[in-house]
């Protein structure tokens, strides 16, 4: 079965100084996968989606979107940045980040009304976050805040989620939501790409993966290419991973 | 001006036009600056309008050399050009080199200032009977307030209430999350400019009136001082906004009631004290409330802890209200008197001599805490 590109990358190289953070990266990345990208720390992970996204700009290199370039894809593509990224101490409620995922979607200048709330008090509900609406931000823990942007994400009803570490420093039963959600995602035809952390969990949760060190080491369904031979390349030393299955 | 009362104050604030002019102009100078000192705070540029004032400096001075004029508005005019000169070499210095914002601040603040000073003592060397009156802006003089002066701070404040209701979804979600705006499609550069042009006029609209020293403190403090009162950005601003025009208000009306009280430094003193108040008495983030709680809890926390270490005891008797020795409690690191004595307020425990025993209520509680206490954490 052939199936369609959801997000292709041609050439892309990024530097922050002399030295390239991405080295000519070439990248498909099918419809409808749930993607982990994994890489030592420096590889470019987070570099990679933000250059994708066009928050940080390539020195070379194009991004499409369905075959489109993606500026005019926009309306298609979510991110969940780092959690770190912001400031939780910001004056605002949990519901009122949520809706910030309706704003691209109503342009500049127009308010929110009833739709977008209700959009809103959906997506908390799916992450299990609708007691906390009105709870203000740095009154949550750390998973709670995690899938209040997951929740933001959602609400964007894209056809492709962009995840920075998502997993990064959430408990448990958090992760476990969290991967259901993508799963569900997956399941519904999107495609979700994740930067990835936590080697041992990557056949359980992606099937699809893409090994980054500056360079694109592999790229490829889980259960092909997540072996230690590839880790090896990644990481720079002798891995031994058993994959599961 | 001459001395008066304050009560005499509020009552000429109405009928003698210099006074009700200045005040009216701080007001607005307050309500203004609080305002847009919300979006500085929040994003982490307390610091600009402290280089900004400053950087305005040189403009007012090359104002002067070029026209001669000592009108008000030349003046702020070359105040607003190298005011904004300064900001835009502020943001490409953090964007271009490695240095930090705080660097870059501080760089431009000293260049400018310095370069401003430079101007000025070599204008006050020349024999032009017309120089006197700039170092007025360096620490602001109220009383020169004209109302013209005034209308100029009150078309540009409307002009600032407007565009932010128009734009208020994109700087909120600007100053929250930068990156994720510009995913959405939004162009960040453009809400950028538009916040920090703001800033920039507010800032030289105040310098008459607070002077290049202090101004920064005006952008300052009636923001820090709402975000101690709420959780919502909305209110936040308006607070602010009210804080800086009550600073305004109450300054004038001080330094109005004493001699040689400049209005200036009065106004940001009083600013202060919002702030000071703010820190101690708000009743989330205040330090006062903050305090109570923090012993409270650790009270509450002791005596639920020796609670549950007398049902423990209490347990391995099967009659749960069987006596107890009150020593036995010794051991319990957490146990003073106090707290017996709490507990028995509360009817957990009843005392008889020196024994004591958990009653059919304490027992309960005392098994009911550890639920009790994981709900009241959701």
């Amino acid at each position: 079965m052939k199936q369609k590109i959801a997000v292709k990358v041609d050439d892309l190289t990024v530097a922050y100084n002399y030295k390239p953070v991405l080295w000519d990266i070439d990248l498909e990345i099918p419809e409808g996968v749930l993607m982990a990208i994994v890489g030592p720390n420096g590889a470019g992970k987070s570099t990679l989606i933000k250059s994708i996204l066009g928050i940080l700009k390539p020195i070379a290199g194009s991004v499409t979107i369905y075959g489109k370039p993606y500026e005019k894809q926009r309306q298609l593509v979510a991110y969940v940045p780092q959690k770190g990224s912001v400031d939780w101490d910001f004056p605002t409620t949990a519901l009122d980040v949520v809706m910030m995922g309706t704003y691209g979607s109503l342009g500049w200048i127009k308010r929110p009304r009833q739709k977008e709330k209700k959009a809103a008090l959906e997506a908390l509900e799916k992450v299990g976050m609708l007691a906390f609406k009105g709870r203000q931000i740095s009154q949550l823990s750390g998973g709670q805040q995690q899938r209040i942007f997951l929740a933001r994400a959602l609400v964007q009803n894209a056809s492709i989620y962009f995840m920075d570490e998502p997993f990064q420093g959430v408990d448990a039963t958090t992760e476990i939501a969290i991967i259901n959600i993508l799963k569900e995602l997956r399941k519904a035809g999107k495609t979700v790409i994740v930067v990835h952390h936590d080697l041992q969990t990557v056949p359980e949760y992606f099937d699809w993966v893409t090994f980054l060190n500056v360079k694109k080491i592999a790229t490829g369904p889980v259960k092909d290419i997540f072996n230690d031979d590839n880790l090896t390349k990644t990481y720079g030393i002798n891995f031994k991973v058993s994959v599961q299955e | 001006m001459t001395k008066m009362d304050i009560t005499e104050y509020f009552s000429l604030v109405f009928s003698d036009y210099t006074l009700r002019t200045i005040t009216l102009g701080t007001a607005v100078l307050g309500a203004v600056t609080g305002m847009l000192g919300s979006f500085a705070v929040l994003r982490k540029q307390s610091l600009l309008g402290d280089a900004i004032s400053h950087a305005a400096l040189p403009g007012i001075a090359i104002a002067f050399l070029i026209t001669g004029a000592k009108d008000t508005n030349t003046l702020l005019l070359g105040a607003l050009v190298s005011g904004l000169i300064g900001t835009f070499w502020i943001k490409s210095i953090v964007k271009k080199t490695h240095l930090k914002s705080d660097t870059a601040l501080g760089l431009i603040l000293s260049l400018f200032f310095g370069f401003g000073m430079l101007l000025l003592t070599f204008i006050q060397k020349q024999p032009n009977a017309n120089q006197a009156g700039l170092d007025k802006y360096l620490f602001g003089q109220a009383a020169t307030l004209v109302e013209s002066d005034v209308w100029l701070m009150v078309i540009v404040t409307g002009l600032c209430l407007f565009v932010l209701l128009l734009f208020w979804k994109e700087f909120k979600l600007l100053l929250f999350d930068a990156d994720y705006t510009k995913t959405l499609g939004f162009n960040t550069k453009f809400i950028d400019i538009l916040i920090t042009s703001f800033i920039v006029l507010a800032i030289v609209l105040g310098l008459q009136t607070v002077g290049v020293v202090l101004m920064s403190a005006m952008l300052l403090a009636p923001a820090a001082a709402a975000r101690q009162w709420t959780n919502s950005l909305a209110t936040m601003v308006f607070l602010a906004a009210i804080f800086g025009a009550f600073s305004g208000v109450f300054g004038t009306a001080i330094s109005a009631s004493q001699t040689n009280l400049s209005t200036g430094p009065v106004i940001v003193l009083v600013a202060s004290v919002f702030v000071l108040f703010s820190f101690v008495f708000s009743p989330s983030r205040g330090l006062l409330f903050k305090q109570i709680r923090f012993i409270k809890n650790r009270r509450d926390l002791e005596l639920h802890k020796t609670l549950a270490f007398m049902h423990h005891i209490a347990e391995t008797h099967e009659n749960i209200s069987h006596p107890h020795a009150i020593k036995l409690l010794n051991n319990f690191q957490g146990y003073t008197r106090s707290t017996l004595q709490k507990l028995v307020e509360k009817n957990y425990v009843e005392l008889k001599g020196n024994m004591w025993s958990l009653t059919e209520v304490g027992f309960e509680t005392a098994e009911n805490l550890y639920t009790k206490q994981s709900t009241e954490d959701e």
